[in-house]
C-alpha cells in the first residue's frame, strides 16, 4: 500500500482543529502525488465524518485512550502504520508529536522532520520546510525511508472545507500490554486559560517585564487588548514574575502565535520571545529604549513610555469601535 | 543512583548566524559553542540527585562544535565523568543515529536515569531523548518541570500545553527537562581546576558496537536560508497622543489589520 496517513486527534470524540488542518494539507499533497489519504483515530470518534475531508480509509484503533499514555499511543500508531503501510505519516507538532512521534520513528527505523511549517512535493516525495535556531533560519528536511514522518507546527495550514463523501472504517483491536502500566497518572491539572484563544488569535497585545506588576498588566495590557478584541500575551519575564499565568507566555517555551496584529508593549525582543511571534503579519513595538531589539522586527515603532502610550492608544481604538 | 545527562553543544543563542556555502548548514567559523540552554537545567537536576542520593552523574555527548570543552564545563558544574562519542561518521547523521550512539554508550554504563533537555537550541528536533528511551526499552517522560525520586520510583510533572500531569513509575526512565526545572549553579574556580583531571573518555562507533552504516541518516537537511525579510519598519513621530493617532490610522489604512 502507499499514500499519506494522518493522525486525526480528537478530544472526547470531537476532532481537533489540527486534525482537519492536517487532512486538508494531506489531500492537497496526495492530489499532486496521485495517491490517497487515510487517517488513524485513537479510540471512539465519528470516523466516517473524516471522509468529507478527504480520508478514503480510517484506521480506528480500539482501546481505552482516556488517559494520555505514551507507550500505549506508540503501540497504537505502530499498529496503524503496519496496517496502512503509508509512504508519509503526518502528526500535529503538539505534545503527541513531540513526545510519541520520535519514539514511533525509532521503532520504525525511519526519520522525522519536526515542526514543519510547509510541506511540498518535490521529485515525487514530500519535503518539509521548518524553522530552526529560534526561527533565525529555515531549512528543508527530506526523509529517505518509509514512512517519512513529519510533525507540523499547529496553525500552519488553513482549515479545509468539507465535501461530500464518507470513509471506510478499518478497526484495529489493540490488546492491553504490560508496558501500559509502567507510567501511571497521579494528578492532572488543567489550565484555566483556553490556549486556543492565544494560538489562534488574529490579534494579540503582549506585555513584558516593564509592566512591573499584576496590577500593571491588568490595568494596561488587558483593557488595551479588550478594546480591539485581542488576546493578551506575555513574555517569560512577565509570567515568571507573576504578572500573568504561564499559559499566556509566548515564545520558544511558550505558545507559538501567528496573528495579523501583534502589539508588544515593554518587551525587549529576546530571541526566545521572537521565536514565538516573529511570523506575525504586523508587529507594533512600544518601548522607551529606541535601541531595543524588538524595533528591528516592528512594522511600526513607538518610542515612549507604555504607561502613557497604551491608555491613549486604547482611547483611539475605543473611539474607532464606537464610530463603527 | 547512577544518573546520565546528555549534553549538546550548540551556538550561543544570541549568535548572528550565516548560512554556509551550499546551504546545507551554518557557517561555523567564529561561533561560540555552549551547553544547549535546556540541558543546563537537566545537568543541575542530575548533579543534585547524585549529591542527595549518592552514586554517580555521568555526562554524554556526541561530538559537534566544542564538545570536549563543553563536557569539561559540565564536569566543572558537578558531573563526575564524561563519555564523548568521537567519530567522524557521526557528522551528518540524523536524530536516530545520534540516539543509537548515545543509547549504546549508556547501555555500557547501566544507568538508572537519563536526563536530556526538551529540545536543542539549534535544530529544535525534540527527537533524540524519546529515541534513546525506545532503543533502551525504557519509558520516557517529556517536558518535565519537576522531578523527584521516591524509593525505587520516580515522580515527574510534565507540561503538556493546556495541562500539567504528575506521573509516577519505576526506574529506569528517560526524562526531558524544561529549562525552568532548576537554576544552574555558578561554576567555582576550584571546580574548574578539578574538572581538568576528571575522566573524559572518547569512544568511536566501533567501541560502541556501531558502524557508519548503522547510523546512516534517513533525515537530511538542505536549502538553509534566513526567513523572508520583513518590510522595513518605521518609528512614528510626534508626542504620545500624535503617535497613538497615527498608529491607528496606519493600522487601518495602510496595514488594514483593524
Ligand atoms: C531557554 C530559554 C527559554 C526562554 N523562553 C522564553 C519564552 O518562551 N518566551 C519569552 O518571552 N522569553 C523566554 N526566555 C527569556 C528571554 O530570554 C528574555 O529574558 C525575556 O523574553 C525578556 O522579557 P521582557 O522583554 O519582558 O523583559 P526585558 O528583556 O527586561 O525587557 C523589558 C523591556 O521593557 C522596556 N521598558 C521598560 N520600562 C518601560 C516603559 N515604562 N515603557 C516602555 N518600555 C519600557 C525596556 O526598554 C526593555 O526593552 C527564555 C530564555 C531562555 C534562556
Amino acid at each position: 500500500m502507499s499514500g499519506i496517513l494522518v493522525l486525526a486527534e480528537h478530544e472526547g470524540g470531537k476532532f481537533r482543529k489540527g486534525a482537519y488542518e492536517l487532512l486538508g494539507k494531506a489531500k492537497e499533497l496526495a492530489a499532486t502525488l496521485g495517491t490517497s489519504v487515510s487517517a488513524v483515530v485513537l479510540g471512539d470518534a465519528p470516523c466516517t465524518e473524516l471522509g468529507a475531508f478527504g480520508a478514503a480509509k480510517v484506521y480506528q484503533v480500539e482501546a481505552d485512550f482516556s488517559q494520555y499514555n505514551t507507550l500505549q499511543i506508540v503501540r497504537a500508531l505502530h499498529a496503524a502504520v503496519q496496517a496502512a503501510d503509508p509512504d508519509v505519516l503526518l502528526i500535529s507538532g503538539n505534545y503527541i508529536g513531540k513526545d510519541a512521534a520520535p519514539r514511533l520513528v525509532a521503532r520504525l527505523g525511519t526519520g522525522q522532520g519536526s515542526d514543519c511549517t510547509e510541506l511540498r512535493v518535490e521529485g515525487g516525495a514530500v519535503v518539509g520546510r521548518r524553522p530552526m535556531y529560534a526561527g533565525k533560519l529555515l531549512a528543508d528536511v527530506k526523509i529517505s525511508k518509509r514512512p517519512a514522518v513529519f510533525t507540523l507546527r499547529p496553525n500552519s495550514f488553513p482549515q479545509p472545507t468539507p465535501a461530500a463523501g464518507g470513509a471506510e472504517v478499518v478497526k484495529i483491536a489493540l490488546a492491553a500490554d504490560a508496558s501500559d502500566g509502567r507510567v501511571t497518572l497521579v494528578e492532572r491539572i488543567t489550565s484555566q486559560v483556553k490556549t486556543a484563544n492565544l494560538t489562534e488569535a488574529e490579534r494579540i497585545v503582549a506585555g513584558g517585564r516593564a509592566l512591573k506588576s499584576l496590577e500593571g498588566f491588568d490595568t494596561v495590557i488587558r483593557p488595551l487588548a479588550a478594546s480591539i478584541g485581542a488576546a493578551a500575551g506575555a513574555t517569560r519575564a512577565a509570567s515568571d514574575a507573576g504578572y500573568t499565568s504561564h499559559d499566556e507566555q509566548i515564545g520558544q517555551t511558550g505558545k507559538i502565535v501567528n496573528p495579523q496584529l501583534y502589539i508588544a508593549a515593554g518587551i525587549s525582543g529576546a530571541i526566545q520571545h521572537l521565536a514565538g511571534m516573529r511570523t506575525s503579519k504586523v508587529i507594533v513595538a512600544i518601548n522607551k529604549d529606541p535601541d531595543a531589539p524588538i524595533f528591528e522586527f516592528a512594522t511600526y515603532g513607538i518610542v515612549g513610555d507604555l504607561f502613557e502610550v497604551c491608555p491613549l492608544l486604547q482611547k483611539e481604538f475605543e473611539a474607532l469601535a464606537k464610530a463603527g | 543512583m547512577k544518573v546520565g545527562v546528555c549534553i549538546k553543544s550548540t551556538p550561543d543563542a544570541d549568535t548572528r548566524l550565516k548560512v554556509a556555502a551550499g546551504a546545507t548548514g551554518i557557517e561555523t567559523a567564529g561561533i561560540k559553542w555552549v551547553i544547549s540552554d535546556y540541558e543546563k537545567g537537566a545537568l543541575e537536576v542530575g548533579v543534585s540527585l547524585k549529591e542527595k542520593l549518592g552514586g554517580e552523574c555521568v555526562l554524554y555527548s556526541v561530538g559537534s562544535g566544542d564538545t570536549e570543552k563543553n563536557l569539561r564545563d559540565g564536569l566543572a558544574l558537578g558531573g563526575d565523568r564524561a563519555v564523548m562519542v568521537d567519530d567522524a561518521a557521526t557528522k551528518g547523521t540524523d536524530a536516530l543515529g545520534i540516539a543509537k550512539a548515545l543509547a549504546a554508550a549508556i547501555k555500557l554504563d547501566g544507568l538508572d536515569i537519563v536526563l536530556c533537555g526538551r529540545q536543542a537550541t539549534d535544530d529544535e528536533n525534540s527527537q533524540v531523548p524519546a529515541m534513546v528511551a525506545e532503543l533502551l526499552g525504557w519509558p520516557h517522560i517529556s517536558f518535565v518541570g519537576a522531578f523527584a525520586i521516591d524509593g525505587t520510583d520516580f515522580v515527574a510533572s510534565r507540561n503538556m500545553g493546556g495541562a500539567t500531569e504528575k506521573v509516577r513509575g519505576a526506574l529506569p526512565v528517560v526524562v526531558t527537562t524544561e529549562d525552568t526545572i532548576a537554576t544552574p549553579r555558578y561554576v567555582k574556580l576550584p571546580e574548574i581546576m578539578k574538572a581538568k583531571s576528571k575522566k573524559l573518555e572518547k569512544k568511536n562507533l566501533a567501541a560502541l558496537g556501531l558502524s557508519a552504516e548503522a547510523i546512516a541518516p534517513a533525515a537530511t537537511f538542505s536549502a538553509y536560508s534566513p526567513p523572508p525579510s520583513r518590510p522595513a519598519g518605521r518609528k512614528l513621530a510626534g508626542d504620545a497622543a500624535a503617535q497613538a493617532k497615527e498608529l491607528v490610522r496606519l493600522l487601518r489604512e495602510e496595514a488594514k489589520v483593524i
